[in-house]
């Protein structure tokens, strides 16, 4: 049932709002508003009731195991909101100064110094909103850098076939034409593909590493050599960052520019899909095109970086400073963990996933990559099961709804048939790790013995398999009041 | 270690089956000379308690001021339930809703999201939310120009917020978009629509439109749209949320509505923050669902017939589409849309409508307190929501700072982005200002400018 299923004209929460007796004259009548909006008229409990309903319906860290790959679904601890959420820190306008700010802007600082070493970079901006910001960001200084030198025939940047979409979508918006580079079958890049494509049109290529593949390319340094000598610059997506924090550093992979996600490996909660944070990190060439804002400490005094400071930044990508009070979430949590906890994520999101690969192995499940060593996650092949049974991925992932497991994620990258991308995370025990296997193994048998079974699940879920042709085709994406 | 679950044989017994000795042994594809040292910025991790401590001495610092600084977000008074509720962990801790069966919660209210938003800009379609406010303006201006194929011009004039002008110009730079800036009357505060009168016909793509504009005033929206349409552009309104339970939403300007309409969802439940995580917002008319950014939900039904919801027209977006998708946003605010929704429906559409009237009605309580100070003057007279701008006869930025020094936030200092209004100062009181704190800004602005214009260099002395 629908909010507005409940509303009854006149129901209203007097504690809420403001008594009726404002004086509006000042505002011509023309220029108000005719008609109510639909927003519902309930009760107070109607509401609570209401959406602690719809809550229930959502699969969530607290409530379920969730292996989607490249998405680093880790524990969110509840520390991290509770410090983020203090009033003196929930209250604050941003258009407030400075002074009145430096105890939030001592932890922006902070942070910022923290991100510098885990990344390696020389200088850090916290101000990109989300990972496809920081991507965003990331390029425009790659673009601000070439223009700057006056090489301005640089029109072209490179991903491997693996790459996020976001990588395509963010070149494309920074007026670049965007250039595929194959991947080899052991899951490395093809440097030899690679070695013709890179010119004088190069202005840079995006990596993931790991890469989505699940594996490390072993490769980097060649691959750096190879964009470097063209005169390109190396971008690192900085989506599995949770694979190698404090383990191995972008910087010393010769990466000139770098985002990360902090709702992945920052531990920032996803939220049912946002806000992130997606913080830049850059080397000494792309420093100054930094966009702002970002923190200085000015002689013990914090203040923020504007456009006199920097007069080649890309400039300001938010109306204030980022997402601040996620930036606070993950500070808080960089904190908790340490720098030795920072070492013990990548160690035990590695364990996990490697654990998770063998049983499976063990088990017969087809592994995409079987020679290779597992990083934080690593992907899985159905494509024998399909041609046997029809039984496609999708099937098999919504049949893990039933079993009470989020499926891993499913067709990405684009390039492995039918496949799983399974990232167990740190914070997963051996037990539940063992729990997903046993269920994935059942469902496979399951499979083969009722292949139709399997296809038309999930059967526990709040709804059965959704029609989303009938979504696209017959759009109805706002309730309407019914006619009479 | 902190959150991590295994014991020490755990450990062993994982290691056991992968067969290697060590977790040294997993990184061993890692080239040699790649393994980095200890991380020496990063300090030793401390305990929850430890880390309270800070953060608890930290946001103390920070202190806590009466506030009438607007300029985009604004002080609300955020219903208790609303943050109980969407903190939640299944709220909270839940993934982009990709897996529809499993995201049944967080599709219907993105849904009920959608339908209130449309509803208040009194427009067909919103998607789930943007990043905030400023960022979709400039994705608006993208959706505009892949609408008008051919142009590239877009219409911004100067009485939209500067830092929204500065945003859209860098994320919209490398498009080949042309951004024109047309200019203000400085008696009245709003566009000059004569020189929008002046462009000719077919050659822009786009005009933005404000309500209220970055001073608070109301501009001639209705004159404003029908130009911008007489000119064969589309009509981007960029409008406060508040203010649309109140004023003519932007699908009834003119005679044809506006085509895009985009804004900060901030005063809808979401904490100030020293400036984020808010969200934006973005609703359209139904010929131009295909040309917005972001996810959007729909209705539809499952194989028993059972109403459901999911994402759809995904193939706008980056992970169907890559190089040629809308553009590269994979995330909405999701959880800043939770606390939007939950507070749309505490209030209701008339407690909405009388938030947004004791805004306007405190706005002008303070306006007369303070004009009626020496050397205070109103700026503009025409009308406004609920923030405005005076003219002080000193600079502004030295009693900002001395009324900082009382425990206010007096407001926005607009010398440096309007040189032309001379000491002006934009400020605001929303439903959250009592008359007993209008008066007693007022009082210490006038004990402060009086002293400073009998004894002006030193702003300090007067602070303590």
């Amino acid at each position: 049932m629908l909010i507005f299923e409940r509303s009854r004209t006149g129901c209203t929460n007097p504690s809420q709002a403001p008594d009726d007796d404002s004086d509006i004259s000042g505002i011509p009548t023309s220029l108000l508003r005719a008609e109510p909006p639909i927003i519902p008229s309930v009760s107070e409990l109607q509401t609570i009731r209401h959406y602690t309903r719809l809550s229930q319906k959502n699969f969530s860290i607290d409530t379920n195991f969730y292996p989607l790959g490249s998405c680093t679904m880790k524990y969110n601890p509840r520390a991290c909101n509770k410090y983020a959420m203090l009033p003196g820190f929930l209250n604050r306008h941003p258009g407030s100064s400075d002074r009145t700010g430096q105890g939030f802007m001592a932890s922006m600082f902070e942070l910022q110094e923290i991100l510098r070493d885990v990344t390696g970079m020389a200088a850090v901006s916290l101000s990109p909103l989300a990972g496809a910001q920081g991507e965003f960001t990331g390029v425009a200084m790659i673009r601000a850098y070439h223009d700057a030198n006056g090489d301005d025939q640089r029109d072209q940047i490179l991903v491997p076939d693996a790459a996020h979409g976001t990588n395509p979508a963010t070149a494309t918006m920074c007026g670049y034409q965007v250039k595929e580079i194959p991947t080899r079958p052991d899951g490395d890049v093809d440097l030899d593909s690679l070695r013709q494509t890179v010119g004088p049109r190069t202005a840079g290529l995006m990596l993931t590493n790991p890469s989505t593949l699940g594996v490390f390319e072993r490769q980097i340094l060649e691959v750096a050599h190879i964009v470097h000598e063209a005169g390109g610059l190396l971008y690192y997506d900085g989506a599995n960052l949770n694979a190698i924090m404090g383990k191995v550093k972008p910087g010393d992979m010769e990466f000139d520019v770098i985002h990360m996600n902090l709702h992945k490996t920052f531990s920032t909660p996803h939220g049912g899909g946002g806000p992130g944070a997606g913080p830049v990190g850059v080397n000494e060439r792309l420093r100054p095109f930094l966009p702002i804002p970002y923190v200085i400490d000015d002689g013990g005094e914090y203040r923020w970086a504007v456009e006199e400071d920097c007069p080649l930044s890309i400039g300001r990508l938010s109306a204030f400073m980022g997402n601040a009070g996620v930036l606070l979430r993950a500070y808080v949590y960089a904190r908790l963990l340490g720098r030795e906890g920072m070492q013990r994520v990548a160690e035990h999101a590695t364990l996990n996933a490697n654990y998770m690969m063998r049983c499976l192995e063990d088990k017969g499940v087809e592994m995409a990559y079987p020679g290779r060593r597992a990083t934080h996650e690593f992907i899985v092949t159905l494509k024998s099961l399909k041609e046997e049974t029809g039984v496609s991925a999708m099937d098999v992932a919504k049949r893990l709804l039933d079993k009470g497991y989020h499926a891993p994620t499913v067709y990405f990258p684009l390039l492995v048939p039918e496949c799983f991308l399974i990232e167990p995370t740190e914070t997963e025990s051996k037990e539940e790790l063992e729990g997903f296997v046993g269920a994935l193994v059942e469902i496979l048998k399951e499979a083969k013995a009722d292949p139709e079974m399997v296809k038309h699940a999930p059967y526990t879920t709040p709804v059965h398999r959704l029609d989303e042709v009938k979504a696209a085709r017959e759009l109805d994406v706002a309730w309407q009041i019914p006619e009479n | 270690m902190p959150f991590i679950p295994h014991t020490e044989e755990e450990i062993r017994q994982m290691l056991d089956a992968i067969r290697v000795s060590d977790i040294d042994e997993l990184f061993s594809e890692i080239p040699g000379g790649l393994h980095s040292g200890k991380l020496t910025s990063v300090p030793s991790g401390i305990s929850e308690m430890d880390v309270g401590r800070i953060m608890l001495a930290r946001s103390r610092q920070d202190g806590h001021y009466i506030n009438f600084i607007g300029g985009g977000v604004y002080e609300h008074h955020i219903p208790a339930a609303v943050w109980e509720l969407t903190t939640r962990g299944e709220f909270y801790t839940a993934y982009t809703p990709y897996q529809a069966e499993a995201s049944q919660g967080t599709l219907q209210l993105l849904y009920e999201y959608q339908t209130m938003m449309s509803s208040l800009m009194a427009l067909d379609v919103s998607n789930a939310s943007l990043y905030e406010g400023a960022s979709a303006l400039a994705e608006a201006v993208l959706a505009a120009a892949r609408a008008r194929k051919k142009l590239n011009k877009v219409v911004i004039p100067r009485t939209v917020n500067p830092r929204y002008r500065k945003v859209v110009e860098s994320i919209v730079r490398n498009q080949r978009i042309e951004l024109v800036e047309i200019p203000f009357s400085v008696t009245e505060g709003t566009i000059d629509i004569d020189v929008l009168r002046a462009f000719d016909k077919g050659s822009v793509a786009a005009v933005v439109v404000p309500q209220p504009n970055y001073f608070g005033l109301l501009e001639d929206v209705d004159t404003l749209t029908d130009v911008a349409h007489e000119l064969d552009a589309l009509v981007i309104g960029l409008v406060n949320p508040t203010a649309m339970a109140l004023l003519r939403p932007p699908g009834r300007w003119g005679a044809d509505g506006a085509d895009i309409v985009v804004g900060e969802g901030q005063p809808l439940g979401i904490p100030l923050s020293s400036g984020g995580p808010y969200m934006g917002f973005m609703c359209c008319r139904n010929k131009y669902v295909r040309q917005i950014p972001g996810r959007i939900v729909g209705r539809t039904r499952d194989d028993k017939g059972n109403e459901g919801f999911t994402l759809t027209l995904q193939a706008r977006e980056q992970h169907i589409r890559r190089s040629k998708a809308t553009s590269n946003i994979c995330t909405n605010q999701g959880l800043m849309v939770v606390a939007a929704t939950i507070y749309m429906s505490l209030l209701g559409p008339e407690g909405l409508r009388r938030v947004a009237a004791r805004c306007h009605h405190n706005t002008n309580i303070l306006l007369a307190k303070l004009t009626a100070i020496d050397g205070v003057y109103r700026c503009f007279e025409t009308p406004f929501f609920h923030e405005s701008v005076v003219r002080l006869d000193q600079p502004v930025a030295d009693v900002l700072r001395a009324i900082e020094a009382q425990g206010i936030n007096g407001g926005i200092d607009l010398s440096e982005d309007y040189p032309e209004l001379g000491n002006a100062l934009l400020t605001c009181a929303t439903e959250t200002r009592t008359v007993d704190e209008i008066e007693n800004y007022a009082t210490h602005l006038d004990r402060i400018m009086s002293r400073r214009s009998l004894d002006p260099p030193c702003a300090e002395k007067v602070a303590g």
